[in-house]
């Protein structure tokens, strides 16, 4: 029952935003949102006291002719998820309080009940559940960047919608394909995510290539994965911040999510003969978009680029299906979801106080506030993954578990760690250091609530970063599952 | 059975209405009739004692029910929206019309012998020639109007033709006799009855707008005045597919590799063709009709899989009533804009919707997601269901196919959504909607989600 509470908790919190009026609606969604993430502690604390609580499944029918059940649950996996998102949801609410939208309750609304989509993805046992909170998470998001984006938004959301909803309908054939191979003993089809593994590893080499292309090409949309990342960087720049921290923090884990939890099990053999291919993609990907990014003057830009060169690790790590890799990979998107929305916030505060997110216009802000400068500098060190910060755990892992896959494909992986310190070290020191620019001078105190979002993510970059144990736990935990499927 | 004898009824009530005066008061009773005739359709399920009757000309089964009952729910919500289509003149002329169409409509979900589905096919297209041209001073509206009578004549001669073929090979007019006879001569049957069969799907074809056959649909829908597109892009369209279904999944189901192929080729060519069209049109009743034929397209694909019994017939009464609900509350907000706009419906009228009447423009959104096929509205479980039946049979390749043209979809659909909440408006004058369309409205919006939500009540229909 309690993970039907975290769906429909959002949901309802969205609708009533919908029925508020003016500056109200903020103050109720954070409110609303600080609930749900007090629900999911709950959860994880009744998780961490007996994993089998009936209280953590929920499986009622829908369309029982056709085997398709409303079945969520949480396992280790889908609990760091979800504690991600509602951890974030608040902060991302929260870091619009300076900016002054119009018609805020359908902002906050939307981001609400796409809160909704993104825990019911995160928690879905059934694979058609799966795909309908998977297409309900784009609707809101697409009206957010559509509505609230910077100039051009029209096209440019456009085609970030195009790409994914195309991604997504071939990720339906596939679900669809695997879904037709179910029931051959019984007679009786279903969407369960146990009969749909067990369908899948039953097909043979050909059939799981058409479901892992399929599905593939959903999972690498949404990532992104080169060369499917076109859409990306224009729509991370022209969204409103708080769309682009839901796109990277959350959104992105989606695709990444997917291809532990709805394709490695589904399609082991198609994993053995394509997967070379897709992690060349992923690893080319890192070097391509880091490269991309040395050579950036928008700094929102700038941290568009990292995240494709982060997301092709992680793909790179899951895909060469190890222990390591996997887990890895999870930890990296715990990491990188907190640090890309303290990256964000910081493009927003910094276009805010100074008019401009230019590299070359900035300098020197260091010497108007220090405080910023050191809020920044670990933000910054989270996501180069230097030790003791949280993005290393996962890289570290990560590159482990790509390694025994291929010591050469790590070898090229490895680079992001260099030149993921090149983009991300020169940037800094071409906003905060060095000679102080017209720019800077008028640069004050931060507000409160963009100091309180810092904090928050700074805390949590050095406390998981000192002590990562509890959620490595859970990812190990999850990947063990996981690896036993793959067998 | 007594839906028909119903709706039959009013039609001649509504043309004593005349002589009698009492023409005000007509409106109101069809209004009741139609629901009456909707919920007296559902009193005969699973009443086996009514097959069949005269002569076995019709048969009112189950699956006849279900779709008179989609034809006629969709009937009572397009009355709604025409309300002032029936105040000017010809008040008496025009609601005969209709119901005289809708007697044809609900004649095609039950024919149970050739000559029934001819008579059927002619009952609602010539009211549907009239009505087309029933803007009488607009040339538009008279050019749609003799289009139609035209090409709809042609392929009724084809019609025809196919029938006599058919007759000539089988000996008889009883498509159950058709049936029997063509699973008995299995492989020995004149090469005369294979012309037959295929002449029969090119009228129907025709019928149901599929290309290369669509080029009069668009010069059709858009001259015709606007309800009069919205009536035949749902109820004609919904009783064309049940004629359809029951002509190719039951008669001629035994030779389906006579007539697959070229239903193969034929969905594939609407799909691109309307499509790419579609998308390039400024007028959106224009779009609306080229997305119809890309609807037709899926539906057909449903009747392609024809080996999966009754979950064909589901999918395709499941995405007649999605289409037809989410089309008659697009066509509201499309009739009311270009009302607002004197006559057009350039996309440009659209411009800003969401700013001056923000109810309109939710409406119109929740229509164009279920017309593009997300979910959860109903436009996305039709979908789904004509894929899953697919993904089985060895065309593959179209759901393919539909995926991607479903993409340029997408474009031409959000267009819409994009001019009404981003783009600036010319003017800024509010624009004035009836009440009785804003419960409209608020109806089909509601029961598109809802059908989306539980969509076992439809598709499990038939048990």
């Amino acid at each position: 029952m309690l993970v039907g509470l975290l769906i429909i908790v959002p949901l309802i919190a969205g609708l009533l935003v919908f029925g508020t009026k003016g500056k109200a609606s903020k103050n109720i969604a954070l409110g609303l949102s600080v609930v749900e993430f007090l629900l999911s502690l709950i959860v994880f604390f009744q998780f961490k006291h007996n994993p089998s609580n009936s209280n953590l499944v929920l499986n009622c029918s829908w369309v029982e002719s056709l085997g398709i059940h409303f079945a969520v649950g949480i396992d280790a996996l889908s609990m760091l998820l979800v504690l991600l998102t509602t951890f974030l949801v608040p902060l991302i609410i929260l870091s619009s309080f300076k900016n002054d939208y119009e018609k805020p309750n359908s902002f906050y609304g939307l981001i609400l009940i796409m809160q909704m989509a993104l825990v019911g993805v995160f928690t879905a046992n059934d694979g058609f559940l799966f795909y309908v909170f998977w297409e309900l998470a784009l609707i809101p998001i697409y009206f957010i960047c559509l509505l609230w984006g910077g100039e051009n938004r029209g096209a440019i959301t456009f085609k970030f919608f195009v790409y994914t909803l195309l991604g997504s309908l071939f990720m339906l054939v596939g679900l669809i394909y695997v879904y037709s191979h179910t029931g051959f003993e019984t007679g009786i089809k279903s969407w369960a995510i146990a009969d749909l593994y067990q369908a899948g590893k039953a097909m043979d080499i050909n059939q799981q290539s058409f479901v892992f292309w399929c599905i593939f090409l959903a999972f690498g949309i949404k990532m992104p994965i080169f060369p499917l990342h076109t859409w990306q960087p224009n729509t991370y720049v022209n969204a409103p911040t708080q769309g682009t921290m839901l796109l990277s923090g959350i959104m992105l884990k989606m695709g990444t999510f997917g291809l532990i939890k709805w394709l490695l099990p589904l399609t082991p053999l198609a994993l053995e003969k394509w997967g070379g291919l897709a992690i060349g993609l992923s690893v080319f990907g890192i070097i391509y978009a880091s490269l991309v990014a040395i050579v950036q003057k928008d700094y929102k830009r700038l941290i568009a680029y990292s995240s494709i060169a982060h997301v092709g690790l992680i793909a790179a790590g899951i895909l060469s299906c190890t222990q390591q890799g996997i887990q890895g990979g999870v930890m990296q998107m715990l990491a990188h979801g907190v640090n890309v929305v303290g990256l964000f916030l910081i493009a927003d505060i910094l276009l805010r106080h100074t008019g401009t997110r230019e590299i070359d216009k900035l300098g020197g802000i260091r010497s108007m506030n220090g405080n910023f400068a050191l809020l920044f500098l670990i933000v910054m060190l989270g996501s180069v993954a230097l030790p003791l910060t949280n993005g290393f755990v996962g890289e570290f892992l990560l590159i482990n578990g790509i390694y025994q896959y291929n010591a050469w494909i790590a070898a090229f992986a490895g680079l992001t760690v260099i030149l993921g310190a090149v983009y991300m070290l020169r940037s800094y020191q071409g906003i905060m250091l060095g000679e102080r620019k017209d720019s800077a001078i008028a640069f004050g105190a931060l507000a409160s609530s963009d100091k309180w979002i810092l904090y928050i993510i700074c805390l949590t970059i050095i406390a998981f970063g000192v002590y990562p144990k509890p959620l490595n736990e859970l990812a190990e935990e999850g990947t063990r599952l996981i690896m036993l499927n793959l067998k | 059975m007594k839906g028909l004898f119903i709706i039959s009824g009013l039609g001649i009530l509504a043309m004593l209405a005349e002589i009698f005066k009492f023409k005000k008061a007509l409106f109101p009773i069809v209004l009741v009739g139609v629901l009456g005739a909707y919920a007296i359709n559902f009193t005969e399920w699973n009443q086996n004692f009514n097959l069949p009757m005269f002569s076995n000309m019709i048969r009112f089964d189950n699956v006849a029910i279900a779709f008179s009952g989609v034809i006629l729910a969709t009937a009572f919500f397009w009355f709604i929206l025409a309300n002032d289509y029936f105040e000017k003149d010809h008040i008496t002329d025009h609601f005969a019309l209709v119901l005289f169409a809708l007697v044809g409509a609900l004649m095609l979900t039950a024919f149970s012998n050739m000559t029934t589905l001819f008579l059927g096919i002619e009952i609602l297209s010539i009211p549907m020639y009239v009505l087309a041209a029933s803007r009488k001073r607009d040339l538009a509206s008279n050019e749609a109007g003799f289009k139609y009578l035209i090409m709809g004549s042609f392929a009724s001669g084809f019609l025809l033709f196919g029938i006599a073929l058919i007759y000539g090979a089988t000996g008889s007019f009883d498509i159950m006799a058709i049936r029997a006879f063509i699973s008995q001569h299995g492989t020995d049957l004149p090469a005369f009855f294979y012309a037959g069969v295929l002449l029969v799907l090119v009228a129907m074809l025709f019928k149901v707008s599929a290309a290369p056959f669509h080029f009069w649909a668009p010069d059709v829908y858009e001259g015709s005045p606007t309800v009069i597109t919205a009536l035949m892009s749902t109820i004609v369209k919904t009783a064309a597919f049940a004629a359809f279904m029951r002509l190719f999944l039951v008669t001629f189901g035994g030779v389906n590799e006579t007539w697959s192929m070229v239903l193969a080729v034929v969905i594939a060519l609407s799909l691109v063709i309307s499509n790419i069209t579609a998308a390039t049109q400024q007028s959106v009743k224009r779009m609306l009709a080229y997305s119809s034929i890309s609807h037709a397209a899926f539906m057909l694909m449903a009747i392609l899989a024809n080996n999966r019994g009754m979950a064909s017939v589901s999918s395709i009464l499941y995405y007649s009533l999605a289409y037809s609900i989410g089309s008659i509350a697009a066509f509201t907000v499309v009739y009311t804009v270009s009302k607002h706009e004197e006559g057009s419906s350039n996309i440009e009228a659209f411009n800003g919707l969401a700013k001056r009447h923000p109810l309109m423009a939710v409406c119109m959104t929740v229509a164009m997601l279920s017309l593009a096929g997300i979910p959860i509205t109903s436009g996305f479980f039709a979908k789904y269901f004509v894929f899953s039946l697919l993904i089985g049979t060895s065309f593959k390749w179209l759901i393919i196919l539909a995926i991607l043209t479903s993409a340029v979809g997408v474009y031409y659909y959000f267009k819409v959504i994009i001019a009404m909440y981003f783009k600036t408006p010319e003017k800024h004058d509010a624009i004035v909607i009836d009440s009785s369309h804003v419960v409209l409205l608020i109806l089909t919006t509601l029961f598109t989600i809802a059908l989306g939500i539980v969509p076992n009540y439809v598709v499990e229909i038939f048990g």
